[in-house]
C-alpha cells in the first residue's frame, strides 16, 4: 500500500493538467467531477496509505519512495524523492482531506461564476503543489512545492482579476511572500555549502553532528529558514499580505489562506526541528514572533468590519499560536493547533462565503444581523467554528489544542510566564473577536434578507468540517481529562517530545481552567459589548483614546503604512529618477562620439580630386616623418 | 672633370617634386594637372639618376627608363580620360566633376 504514495500529489496534478488543457471545453459537471474527483481520490489513496502506515509501520517509522533523480552533478543530486512519516502523514491527510472538502464545496460555490474549469485548474495544482512541499525528502524539492504553492495563492487571489484591486492584492502577497522565499532561499545554499546535502533527514543528521549549539552557522541557517517561514506564514514582520488576500474567493481563503498553505512555515520548521534546536536564540524568536503576532493581529481583528478580514486577521494570529508552540519546543502540540485550526477555520471561511453570497455580496457585518433563522444550518456550523476558534471548554477542539500550547508555553524549559500570559491575552481577544463576529452576524435584528440558500454540497461540507471541529481534539487530552496522547504518541516518531519542568507540570489543571474561564468571560463581553449595549461600544470607539486605537487596529497596526513609506515610496522614487538610466548615458555618449567622427569623415568624402590628393600628400609626409624622426 | 655635389642634385629634385605637388594641388584644369605629376615623375625620376652616379651603379638609370615608360602610359590614359571628360561635360576643372563624391 505505501507504494501507492508518489500518486497522491500525481493524481491532482493530474487532474490540474486535464482542466488547464481541455477544461474550457467540458461541461461544469466534468470540470467538477474531474476537479474534486483527483482530490478526493487523491484523499482515498491517503487514508490507505496511513492505515498501511500505521498498522505495518515500515523500518524506521519512515518510507521513502524514489521516483528518479531530478539533477545529477557531481555530489549534488536531490531526487524526485517523497519522504512519508508521520509528520508528513498528517500533513498529507489534512491537506487532501480538508482539500476534498473544500472542493465539494466549491464545486456548488462557484457554479455560476466565470472561468469554473480554470478555478479548479488552479486549485488542483494548488492541492498538487502543496502535497509535493509536505512529501518532499529533499529541501530542493520541497522548495519547488513551496514555490508552487505561493504561485497558485498569488493565481487564486487575483482570480477575479478585472477588478485591479484584486490583482493589486495577489502582487502584494507574491511580493512579500518573495521576501521571504529569498531568505530561505540564501538558508538552503548556506545548508548544502556546509552540509553538501539537502537531504532533509541527512541535513539534520549531519548538523547535529557537525555544528555545536549556538554556533553561529547554525543560527544563520535557523534564522533565514525562518525568514522563509515568517512570509508564507503571515507572521511579523511580513504579514501585512494575508487580510489583502481575502479578495480571492471564500474556498481559496479557506484552503490556501487557512487551512493549508500559510501553515507551511509552520511545517518547515517542525521538519527543520533539529536545526532550530541548535540554534536557542533564533528558537526564542520564533517564540516572541508567535506571541507578538497573536497579539497584533488579535487587537486587529477586533475592530475589522469585514466578515472576511476578521477571519483572516484570526488565522495570523492562530498561526502565531504554533509559532509560539514551535518557538518552546512544543512541536506536536504546534501540528495538533495546525490540525484543528485546519478545521475549524477551513469551516468558518466556508460559512462565511455562504453568508456573504445570501447577503448579495456583502461583506460588512454591521449590515448583517438575525441570519440566525435565515440561514440555520449555517449558523450552527458557524457556532462550533467559532467556538472551536474562541476555545470553548470540553466540547470543542480548540480547546485541547490552544490550551496545550498555552501550557507547554508555560512549562516548557523554554517556555515562560510572558509568553504564557501573551497567549493568554490572545485567548481572551480571540474569544471577543470571534462572538463579535457570531453576534453581529447572525444575532440581532435581520436587516437584510437572505436572497440564497446553500445546497446540498455546500451542507454536506459544512456539517463534515463542523463535525471534525468537534470531534478532533480528543486526539490530544490533558492528563486529568483521560489523558489521551494519540497524536503525540504517533508524532513522536518523527518530533521528539516536549518536555516540562517537573516544578510547573503540576498547573495544568490551574491553567486550563484559567484559560477556559478566560475564553468564557471573552464571549460573554463580546454579548455585552457587540449585543446589549452596542451604543456604548459606539460611543467608546469615539472617544479620542478609542479613535486612535481603532484606526490603528484597523490599519492593521499601520504597517501598510510604514512599508509604503520606508520602502515602497522611495523604491518607486529612485526608479522614477533613474527612468533614463544613468549606465546607459555612458554608452549612449560612445555612440554619440561615434555619429560625431562619422559626420566629421562623411564630409572629407567630396568627389574632389585636389582634395584627396592633399590628403594623400599630408599622410605621406606624415608616414615619412615618422620614419625618419623615430 | 669636378663633380656637382649629391646635394644640389637632390636640392633640385625636391624643389622639383615640390613645385609638381603643388601644381596638383593648387591647378583645377585636369591638363595642368596631368603636366604637374609629369613634373613630380621627373623629379623623382632626378633622385633616381642623382643616387646611381653618387654610387656609381647603373640602377639609378634603369629606374629612370622605367619611370619613363610608365609616364608615357600615364599620360596616354590621362589624355585620353580628359580627351573623354571633355567631350562629356564641355569641362576640364576638376571641382566640378564632383558628381560620383568618389
Amino acid at each position: 500500500m505505501l507504494g501507492l504514495l508518489w500518486l497522491i500529489p500525481v493524481i491532482p496534478l493530474i487532474g490540474f493538467i486535464l482542466l488547464a488543457i481541455i477544461g474550457p471545453r467540458l461541461s461544469r459537471t466534468a470540470v467538477a467531477i474531474i476537479g474534486v474527483g483527483s482530490v478526493g481520490i487523491s484523499a482515498i489513496l491517503a487514508i490507505l496509505v496511513a492505515i498501511s502506515f500505521i498498522s505495518s509501520p515500515p523500518a524506521g517509522n519512515a518510507f521513502t519512495q524514489t521516483l528518479w533523480t531530478w539533477i545529477n552533478v557531481t555530489n549534488f543530486n536531490p531526487g524526485i524523492s517523497f519522504y512519508l512519516d508521520s509528520l508528513s502523514m498528517i500533513m498529507v491527510l489534512v491537506v487532501t482531506f480538508v482539500g476534498f472538502v473544500i472542493h465539494l464545496y466549491s464545486a456548488e460555490h462557484m457554479l455560476h461564476q466565470e472561468g469554473y474549469s480554470r478555478f479548479f485548474a488552479y486549485m488542483n495544482l494548488f492541492v498538487g503543489s502543496m502535497l509535493i512541499l509536505v512529501l518532499a525528502n529533499n529541501l530542493l524539492l520541497l522548495y519547488l512545492g513551496w514555490e508552487g504553492v505561493g504561485l497558485c495563492s498569488y493565481l487564486l487571489i487575483g482570480f477575479w482579476y478585472t477588478n485591479p484591486a484584486n490583482g493589486r492584492a495577489a502582487r502584494k502577497a507574491f511580493i512579500v511572500t518573495r521576501v521571504g522565499d529569498a531568505a530561505m532561499a540564501i538558508g538552503l545554499f548556506l545548508l548544502f555549502n556546509n552540509l553538501a546535502t539537502l537531504n532533509i533527514q541527512d541535513v539534520m543528521q549531519r548538523a547535529a553532528q557537525t555544528w555545536q549549539i549556538g554556533s553561529p552557522l547554525a543560527v544563520t541557517a535557523a534564522a533565514l529558514l525562518l525568514g522563509g517561514a515568517v512570509g508564507k506564514s503571515a507572521q511579523l514582520p511580513l504579514q501585512t499580505w494575508l487580510p489583502d488576500a481575502m479578495a480571492g474567493p471564500s474556498p481559496v481563503s479557506a484552503l490556501i489562506h487557512a487551512a493549508t498553505m500559510v501553515t507551511a512555515g509552520v511545517y518547515l520548521i517542525a521538519r527543520t526541528h533539529v536545526l532550530f534546536s541548535l540554534a536557542p536564540s533564533v528558537q526564542l524568536a520564533v517564540a516572541i514572533v508567535g506571541a507578538a503576532t497573536l497579539l497584533l493581529a488579535g487587537f486587529s481583528a477586533l475592530t475589522q468590519w469585514d466578515i472576511k478580514r476578521v477571519l483572516a486577521y484570526s488565522t495570523i494570529s492562530q498561526i502565531g499560536y504554533m509559532f509560539l508552540a514551535l518557538g518552546v519546543g512544543a512541536w506536536s502540540a504546534a501540528i495538533f493547533h495546525f490540525m484543528t485550526h485546519a478545521f475549524f477555520k477551513a469551516l468558518l471561511f466556508l460559512a462565511a462565503g455562504v453568508v456573504i453570497d445570501a447577503m448579495n455580496d456583502e461583506h460588512n457585518m454591521f449590515k448583517m444581523g438575525g441570519l440566525r433563522t435565515q440561514l440555520p444550518l449555517t449558523f450552527w456550523t458557524f457556532l462550533i467554528g467559532s467556538s472551536a476558534l474562541s476555545a470553548l471548554p470540553l466540547i470543542t477542539s480548540g480547546f485541547y489544542s490552544k490550551d496545550l500550547i498555552l501550557f507547554d508555553a508555560y512549562a516548557s524549559p523554554s517556555g515562560s510566564t510572558w509568553l504564557w500570559l501573551a497567549g493568554l491575552v490572545g485567548a481572551f481577544l480571540t474569544s471577543i473577536y470571534t462572538f463579535r463576529m457570531v453576534f453581529l452576524t447572525f444575532f440581532g435584528k435581520p436587516k437584510t434578507k437572505a436572497v440564497y440558500q446553500p445546497g446540498s454540497r455546500i451542507n454536506l461540507a459544512l456539517i463534515v468540517l463542523a463535525a471534525f471541529a468537534l470531534l478532533i481534539g480528543f486526539l490530544e487530552t490533558p492528563s486529568f481529562l483521560g489523558n489521551i496522547n494519540v497524536l503525540g504518541n504517533f508524532l513522536s516518531a518523527s518530533l521528539p517530545a516536549t518536555s516540562i519542568l517537573p516544578q510547573r507540570a503540576g498547573s495544568e489543571g490551574i491553567l486550563e481552567l484559567v484559560s477556559a474561564v478566560i475564553s468564557l468571560v471573552g464571549i460573554y463581553l463580546a454579548y455585552l459589548l457587540f449585543l446589549r449595549v452596542p451604543k456604548t461600544t459606539e460611543a467608546m470607539v469615539q472617544s479620542p483614546v478609542g479613535a486612535v486605537l481603532h484606526r490603528y487596529w484597523f490599519s492593521g497596526w499601520g504597517f501598510d503604512w510604514l512599508y509604503d513609506t520606508v520602502l515602497v515610496r522611495p523604491f518607486v522614487w529612485m526608479a522614477n529618477s533613474n527612468k533614463n538610466d544613468f549606465i546607459d548615458l555612458l554608452y549612449k555618449g560612445i555612440i554619440r562620439l561615434n555619429e560625431a567622427l562619422h559626420r566629421v569623415l562623411s564630409n572629407t568624402e567630396n568627389g574632389l580630386v585636389r582634395w584627396y590628393a592633399t590628403g594623400i600628400a599630408i599622410g605621406a609626409v606624415i608616414i615619412i616623418a615618422i620614419v625618419v624622426f623615430l | 672633370m669636378a663633380t656637382i655635389p649629391v646635394e644640389y642634385g637632390l636640392f633640385l629634385a625636391i624643389i622639383l617634386f615640390s613645385l609638381g605637388l603643388v601644381g596638383v594641388l593648387i591647378r583645377r584644369n585636369v591638363v595642368f594637372i596631368l603636366l604637374s605629376v609629369e613634373i613630380m615623375l621627373n623629379a623623382a625620376g632626378l633622385g633616381f639618376v642623382i643616387a646611381g652616379s653618387h654610387w656609381g651603379q647603373a640602377d639609378g638609370q634603369i629606374m629612370f627608363i622605367f619611370i619613363l615608360t610608365m609616364a608615357s602610359a600615364e599620360v596616354s590614359v590621362g589624355l585620353a580620360l580628359a580627351i573623354q571628360l571633355y567631350h562629356r561635360l564641355k569641362t576640364l576643372d576638376t571641382n566640378s566633376i564632383s558628381k560620383m563624391r568618389g
